[in-house]
């Protein structure tokens, strides 16, 4: 057998390795908020729910950190995301919640089926604050410090292996 | 129900796969000869295109208690994307290449009869162990009937940027040319099995290749002039790494459809074409790899997922390694073709193979360099247009001289008489160049050549057809010339839009008027639009050159569900190009932001890749015709 014949299977090789080593080294590409270190923008929220108190920014600078979630009661993510919530919340840390284009009826079945971690419930009918935040969609969660300070932001729902990365954000800007 | 159906009869087809390749490979008492994994075959092509059907149906009804509906539709999507959303997901697609895998076995098990009975079995086996592998992909890590429980009350929406006509077609057709190329490996290993690679085998491999080549081509053009409309860059091919992966598999089908022609015509080229027909289908599965692992950074932002990565490349490292080591194995087995001279038609195919396989191997190491550098040095890099365009674009134009060469050339030995009947084409050549030098001052050398280099094609491409009775000549000839004419029409486009185009970017209030090119744009006014699923600021522009005015209305589009913005460019196509204008964003002060391109011949590039699949077609067509009158006076 001539050696030559063998050439394919050793690029073959050579490249299967490459992108073996690529899948267990998956670039980074993650992108930073450019909302971090800045304060929350002012707005003050209706209450989503008749009964539970509305949201400001003035709330979000009371000395205390505190979870941000933008979240809605048509989101299937949100439903996925609710354990979780509910799991932070036992740590005991704050949650405030901004319904994003949500009706009372719709949010007070979600809360009924899925747990209310909420401190409180801003209303965002129009998806105004939610870009103001600079969120593009839901959910999102934004970690704001006791001076209202946003601190770190995460994208799409919190899984359960990345809770202790939020407890420790929170930890640091405490 | 329809879901469980279209889960059952993707068990089933797998089921069948596991029984094609018993039936195949398996002890010499099961092989029962070649019709009972015909019907095999043909069965679990069946069931697959159903599971199909099935999700289309999921789709169509918006059924959101399958979470793959529920993630991918809305049901206040126009019908035709509710169906397309069928394929513009992870799961879907998937679905779609197994059914075109499937499919694609039926029908080489239904039509090719007369070939070597031990070679069609151990395609066929071969077909259903690659199918085997991805239902398993399938059923264990993408499952598209999967349910969601309890249903959700609205669909995620699909991405705007995909609601378009492009893509209810791009990706079908790119997904047909890719898995078509499947049939012409199996085949190689059909033959490296039976150790014999003739040209029975060619004819044989030659109308999927054909087949699989123009769709390839139709999807990359379709793709192209999407990318051009949709992303409102102005650009037409951006060496991204999911288009990379699309014209991998376009470079080694084309240099298979030459080798394969040789091989029938000549019985020559046996190894090369053989491997060329595992590389292909290689390729198709490194782009699919590409794709759907998402570990290449690429415009076309896909669901990153390492393990289903993983499993695809366990899939690819699997049937690649096991055809490369069995051509390791048997290809020494071949005899040689018969010999042929430098001067010789052969010769100058070897060299088409030979240029395309180089440029193959250019865009391969660009696309995945990056990925090596950091992987042994760890730094970060990306490789762009000017490596591309620098070292294939020289190629691809010495490949443009030999295409004008070749055709006129016999088999076996020819003294180059034909060659004189190039003088002309080379003057016209030459007197464009000059007019390029002179004309346009700056500008790249190579864009230049390119514009020569296309005169000469467009001549040269139909003097095959010199002195020949012309309602004698088979359409496959005819094909050649249609498709080689418009691969000069092609080159014009690049080489000419990148050489004239002019390009203006400014802030204008409504009123103001704006000249580009050879066009005055007024800016009228911007107006609120609406759509099904998306409201948007539409801006009216009267163009005009001289003659009439004509009236663009370019957007920027925000779509409710999911929310995104989007730009829909406004095009004004004229016999001599394209006026390309985009609406950007609102300043402080009422100006708007405006970009303008005036953009000559770029038509051509899409114009060249539509003869090209013409031309294909033609042969295609012509061949099947004279092979069905064949099988008809027997």
């Amino acid at each position: 057998m001539k050696l030559v014949r063998l050439l394919p299977i050793a690029l073959l090789v050579l490249i299967v390795a490459a992108l073996v080593w690529r899948l267990a080294n998956p670039p980074d590409t993650a992108i930073q908020s450019r909302m971090i270190g800045k304060p929350v923008p002012r707005f003050t929220a209706e209450p989503a729910l008749p009964g539970k108190p509305g949201l400001s920014s003035a709330d979000l600078a009371d000395g205390k950190v505190k979870l941000v979630n933008f979240f809605a009661s048509w989101c299937v993510p949100c439903i996925a995301e609710a354990p979780v919530l509910a799991e932070i919340e036992g740590r005991g840390i704050p949650i405030v919640g901004i319904a994003v284009r949500d009706r009372p009826e719709d949010l007070a079945a979600f809360l009924a089926g899925h747990g209310d971690p909420f401190e409180r419930i801003g209303a965002d009918p129009q998806s105004r604050l939610q870009l103001a935040f600079g969120s593009a969609g839901v959910p999102e969660t934004f970690v704001v410090d006791g001076k209202g300070i946003i601190r770190m932001e995460h994208v799409g729902p919190i899984e359960p292996d990345e809770i202790d990365d939020i407890a420790q954000a929170v930890e640091a800007a405490r | 129900m329809i879901a469980e159906a279209g889960l059952a009869a993707l068990w089933l087809a797998a089921a069948l796969a596991v029984l094609q390749l018993v039936l195949a490979f398996g002890p010499a008492a099961i092989r029962t000869g070649r019709s009972a994994v015909r019907s095999v075959a043909v069965a679990q092509g069946a069931l697959t295109l159903f599971a199909m059907v099935m999700l289309m149906w999921a789709f169509a009804h918006t059924d959101l208690s399958v979470l793959l509906v529920a993630e991918n539709s809305h049901s206040a999507k126009p019908w035709l994307y509710k169906l397309a959303g069928a394929w513009g997901n992870h799961e879907g697609s998937m679905l779609l290449w197994v059914t075109v895998l499937g499919v694609a076995g039926a029908v080489l098990a239904i039509f090719s009869r007369r070939m070597d009975e031990r070679t069609f079995t151990a395609a066929l086996g071969a077909q259903g162990a690659l199918a085997l592998g991805f239902f398993a992909f399938l059923l264990f890590a993408s499952n598209p009937f999967a349910r969601l429980d309890p249903p959700a009350l609205e669909g995620r929406g699909l991405n705007p940027l995909l609601q378009d006509p492009g893509l209810v077609f791009h990706p079908p057709t790119l997904y047909f040319g890719y898995v078509g190329l499947s049939v012409a490996f199996s085949l190689a290993v059909g033959a490296l099995i039976r150790g014999r690679v003739d040209s029975d085998l060619a004819k044989a491999m030659r109308p999927w290749v054909l087949g699989a080549w123009i769709l390839l081509t139709l999807g990359i053009t379709a793709g192209s002039y999407w990318a051009y409309y949709e992303l409102g860059w102005g650009g037409w091919w951006f060496w991204d790494p999911v288009e990379n992966a699309s014209l991998m598999p376009w470079l080694a089908a084309t240099a298979l459809l030459h080798s394969v022609n040789v091989l029938a015509a000549r019985d020559s080229l046996r190894a090369w074409t053989v491997m060329l027909a595992m590389v292909a289908f290689s390729m198709s599965m490194v782009g699919t790899f590409l794709v759907r692992s998402g570990i290449l950074t690429s415009v076309h932002a896909f669901a990153v997922d390492p393990q289903r990565g993983t499993f695809l490349l366990a899939l690819l490292a699997l049937y690649v390694g096991a055809a490369f080591a069995l051509f390791a194995l048997r290809s020494g087995k071949l005899a040689e073709g018969p010999r042929f001279e430098l001067v010789s038609r052969e010769a100058a195919l070897v060299g088409n193979n030979l240029l395309l396989t180089v440029i193959l191997g250019i865009v391969f190491v660009g696309t995945l360099y990056p990925l090596f550098v950091e992987a042994v040095t760890g730094d970060k890099l990306s490789v762009g247009a000017p490596y591309f365009n620098a070292v294939a674009g020289p190629l691809a134009l010495i490949l443009a001289l030999l295409v004008a060469v070749g055709p006129l050339l016999n088999w076996r030995r020819d003294s180059g008489e034909r060659l004189k009947r190039l003088a002309i084409p080379a003057l016209i050549a030459a007197t464009v160049f000059v007019i390029a030098l002179v004309a346009i001052p700056g500008g790249s050398l190579l864009a230049k050549f390119g514009l020569a280099v296309a005169a000469l094609l467009a001549v040269a491409s139909f003097l095959p057809l010199a002195n020949r009775k012309l309602r004698r000549t088979p359409l496959s000839t005819w094909g050649m010339v249609v498709a080689h004419f418009g691969a000069a029409v092609a080159i014009a486009g690049m080489a000419g839009s990148s050489l004239l185009t002019k390009e203006v970017l400014t802030a204008a209030r409504p009123g103001d008027q704006v000249s580009v090119g050879p066009w005055t744009v007024e800016f009228e006014s911007v107006t609120p639009a609406a759509g099904a699923n998306w409201t948007a600021l539409e801006a009216e522009l009267h163009a005009s050159k001289g003659g009439g005015v004509s009236v663009l209305r370019p957007q920027a589009r925000f779509y409710t569900d999911p929310p995104t913005e989007t730009t829909e460019a406004a095009i004004e196509t004229a016999l001599s190009g394209q006026l390309y204008t985009v609406l950007g964003k609102p300043a402080a002060d009422g100006r708007w932001q405006l970009r303008l391109w005036w953009k000559p011949l770029v038509t051509l590039i899409w114009l060249g890749g539509a003869l090209i699949a013409l031309g294909g077609a033609l042969a295609l067509g012509g061949r099947a015709w004279r092979s069905w009158r064949k099988e008809r006076a027997t």
